[in-house]
């Protein structure tokens, strides 16, 4: 644990904390996730921490739940995104010629259209279910990641070393798994943290607008949903989910950003 | 006497390290270094990669460069101790009274402004004299290091003229301002033989005709002879020998000196000609896709098993593109190549697992020609599973014969390429090539990138190796030397074509054609006076024709 900036534990500690309420969420949570506990809007009190939600349950209970949902979706979706999303990238690297034309053609034309616009789309005619929202979130995310990984792996695609695996008579695979991703990790990485916050905001978009998780089943951006009349009568249980997707973001970001530090010093001490 | 020029007492200069893992710490990169320059006289200041020489050089313009500290000694220029110099008093010495020439003109020009406008920016931001005036010299110093037109050369984008006229372009715009001292940071080092002999020989007129005085900085101690009066040989930061040019050159007193001297001076008995080819290239032309002309035409060579075929030429020759060809990585639109005997695929892909694992690659820059990620054991043990299925103690064992052999022991086996000198990296691409067992090794430019003694050595295990493995090499270089040391045959390349071919002994005796003529007389030697020999040698021929 020698040499852990300050940041990177704080980011840690936060991450480590929203994962864990996540895994854990049954044992924590103080009611059950769909139990009318109390009032309408209760203000924080011993009994509910933070307070009772539009029809009296308790939101402490429904953001466990609901960061459970909500990491689960991201975390899914991105690690599908990064899978389709470099693999394709490194291949058209590798290909290139009109593969690659064709593979980032077509990618560019999935990205013209708005990505929220598409997702709606897709939705409004599927039947919305947890996994169908993450294939659709994944592989709508996996655009940003091709593009990223292609750039860096056709930089990487023509360094001596990987001519000296063609040479050697390498296949596809090894080029692109031991050759390749090794040397494309750190700017992936820094770009997964970055893309899981973008994941919980667009899981979060869609609830907001009906068309993410859907309820009973709580997630943060239904939550928002679910107490937004509040704000007016000046109630803030809409807030609470917002800030926890704000401080989850950051610190996500402050571990992403030791990794790609670390990462970049190993690759021969550039880094510094 | 006056006071000299510049004065450099007991130069002291540190940076900070940061090992990985590790907290910061500061390193002396220079230590002790002490000497006066007079006016009008140049001093060499030669060394290998790490010696502090270019450290030393920006040091007599105050400067340290990318977190490097002087924190020790004087440096007076015309009595000022320029260290104890503020701002504004760097900026009025900076560019007017010391000036800069660096290594890489074409990294050093903005390529979106003319060639004119630069050379005279530096005379201009000093107010040192008109825009008209500043002009006029920049073409009167045009016309002196012998650029093309004059009057007009200054009108065209860096990207118009050639390698060698640019660098001749940064000396003029080092001596527009009429500076006292000019610091020459390797100038010619990026450039063929052939045209740093023209750049050396303008230098060393320019420095004489302006009377300027000048610090050379360079790694090539032949080069250095040319122009300077007094050398220093420097290493790792301390001084190993100061004295006029001659000594250094005809009585050199410290044992590294003397290497620095004799280096190159591997004696290579030729072997004669088998008549059992290992590689055989008929008729090949070759061109790039998409490009509508031939960069090789209609070679033939032939390489003996167990010999060493030198390709030479400048850059451009179409040296490398020959080793693309054989290596099946660009296809020949004609000609065929034969390897032991069986007709090689043109193409890579056609190639068999055996056609691949015979004929084996060294690069030039050893840094990129290995997987950063990967440990040297991988590195070298990856042929050994992939044409042997050698595994586990089978090929660690293997891995560290191949160390043995390559003289750099098991102990390197899990170091990953960053924490390898130059040297080692290239020992290690080394018993990469050979673990798949060869009977040709491609060797582009392997020493090019290298500090001559390092250099040295790796022809030497080169040599070696070819004794125990009797293994072919196709040695691609630039430099004549390194041929003379490791050829067996030779193959001259100019402009995509062999213009000469023969054995060692054929091509390097006379009669010469004129390109052969020229390529060996620009090589520098290793005596004073070569340069003014070399170019009235030429001005006699040509005023006979």
């Amino acid at each position: 644990m020698r040499g852990i900036p300050v940041s990177a534990l704080i980011g840690l500690f936060f991450t480590g904390l929203y994962f864990l309420g996540a895994i854990f969420a049954p044992f924590i949570a103080p009611y059950g996730l769909s139990e009318i506990v109390g009032d309408v809007w209760e203000p924080s009190s011993s009994r509910h921490l933070l307070g009772t939600d539009s029809i009296g349950r308790d939101l402490l209970t429904r953001m466990i739940y609901g960061g459970r949902t909500t990491i689960f979706i991201a975390t899914m979706a991105t690690i599908l995104s990064f899978v389709t999303g470099s693999v394709l990238g490194f291949l058209a690297a590798v290909l290139g010629g009109w593969m690659d034309q064709l593979m980032s053609r077509l990618i560019d034309l999935l990205m013209s259209i708005p990505t929220l616009i598409f997702a709606l789309v897709v939705l409004s005619v599927m039947p919305v279910t947890v996994p169908v929202l993450i294939v659709v979130m994944g592989l709508l995310d996996s655009t940003r990641v091709y593009r990223l990984a292609r750039a860096v792996a056709v930089d990487i695609n023509v360094m001596d070393f990987v001519e000296a695996a063609r040479l050697r008579g390498e296949g596809r695979g090894w080029i692109i798994f031991r050759e390749i991703l090794p040397n494309a990790l750190s700017p992936l990485v820094a770009e997964m943290g970055l893309r899981f916050i973008f994941a919980v905001l667009f899981v979060s978009t869609l609830s907001f607008l009906g068309l993410g998780v859907q309820p009973p089943a709580a997630d943060w951006g239904g939550i928002v949903k679910e107490n937004k009349d509040g704000i007016v009568y000046g109630i803030p249980a809409a807030l609470v989910p917002a800030f926890a997707i704000a401080t989850l973001a950051i610190s996500v970001n402050l571990v992403a950003d030791w990794i790609l530090n670390r990462t970049t010093s190993l690759k021969g001490g550039r880094g510094g | 006497m006056a006071d000299p020029l510049l004065k450099v007492t007991d130069l002291k200069i540190e940076a900070t390290a940061y090992p990985p893992g590790e907290p910061p710490q500061d390193i002396t990169i220079v230590e002790d270094i002490s000497f006066a320059l007079e006016k009008g006289r140049v001093l060499g200041l030669i060394g290998e990669s790490g010696a502090g020489k270019s450290t030393i050089g920006l040091s007599a313009m105050a400067y340290g460069r990318g977190g490097v500290r002087i924190t020790g000694g004087e440096v007076l220029v015309n009595g000022r101790d320029i260290l104890k110099l503020g701002v504004s008093g760097l900026k009025r010495l900076r560019g007017a009274e010391v000036t800069y020439v660096a290594q890489s003109a074409a990294a050093a020009f903005n390529p979106a402004r003319k060639i004119m406008e630069q050379v005279t920016e530096a005379t201009l931001a000093h107010g040192r004299t008109s825009k008209r005036k500043a002009a006029a010299r920049a073409v009167s110093l045009f016309a002196k290091l012998g650029l093309p037109d004059p009057e007009n050369f200054g009108n065209r984008y860096p990207h118009q003229v050639s390698g060698g006229q640019l660098q001749r372009a940064m000396t003029a715009l080092a001596l527009c301002p009429e500076p006292e001292l000019v610091i020459f940071d390797e100038p010619t080092t990026a450039l063929d033989v052939t045209t740093q002999i023209d750049v050396l020989a303008a230098i060393k007129d320019a420095i004489r005709d302006t009377g300027v005085a000048a610090l050379y900085i360079t790694h090539d101690l032949a080069v250095v002879a040319q122009v300077s009066d007094e050398i220093m040989v420097l290493r790792d930061g301390h001084r190993i020998e100061y004295g006029a040019a001659d000594q250094i050159i005809n009585d050199p007193q410290e044992d590294y000196t003397r290497a620095l001297v004799s280096v190159r001076s591997i004696d290579h008995e030729e072997k004669q000609p088998t008549d059992d080819p290992v590689m055989q290239a008929s008729n090949v032309t070759a061109r790039y896709k998409g490009t509508k002309f031939d960069v090789l035409h209609d070679i033939s060579v032939a390489l003996d098993a167990g010999q060493t075929l030198a390709v030479v030429g400048e850059s451009g020759s179409g040296k490398s593109t020959l080793a693309r060809v054989i290596t099946g990585l660009l296809p020949p639109s004609r000609g065929q190549i034969s390897f032991a005997g069986r007709r090689l695929s043109a193409d890579l892909a056609g190639r068999s697992r055996e056609d691949l694992r015979e004929l084996q690659m060294i690069y030039q820059m050893a840094d990129v020609a290995m997987n950063p990620r990967q440990t040297v054991g991988t590195i070298i043990g990856r042929p050994l599973e992939f044409y042997f299925g050698h595994r586990g103690a089978e090929k660690r064992r293997r891995v560290i014969e191949l160390l043995d052999k390559i003289e750099l022991g098991a102990g390197y086996i899990d170091r990953y390429p960053a924490e390898l000198s130059g040297g080692q990296k290239q020992r290690v691409c080394i018993a990469r090539a050979l673990a798949a067992e060869p009977r040709l090794i491609i060797c582009d430019e392997v020493t090019s990138a290298l500090d001559p003694l390092v250099a040295d050595g790796i022809l030497k295990l080169l040599l070696e190796l070819q004794k125990i493995e009797n293994v072919a090499y196709l040695f691609i270089t630039h430099d004549l030397a390194t041929v003379r040391a490791i050829a067996d045959s030779i193959a001259v390349m100019y402009q995509g074509r062999v213009v000469r071919y023969g054995t060692k002994s054929q091509v390097l005796s006379p009669p010469f054609d004129d390109y052969t003529d020229l390529l060996l007389s620009s090589v520098p030697e290793m005596k004073l006076g070569w340069l003014e020999e070399v170019i009235a040698h030429r001005k006699m021929e040509s005023a006979g024709h």
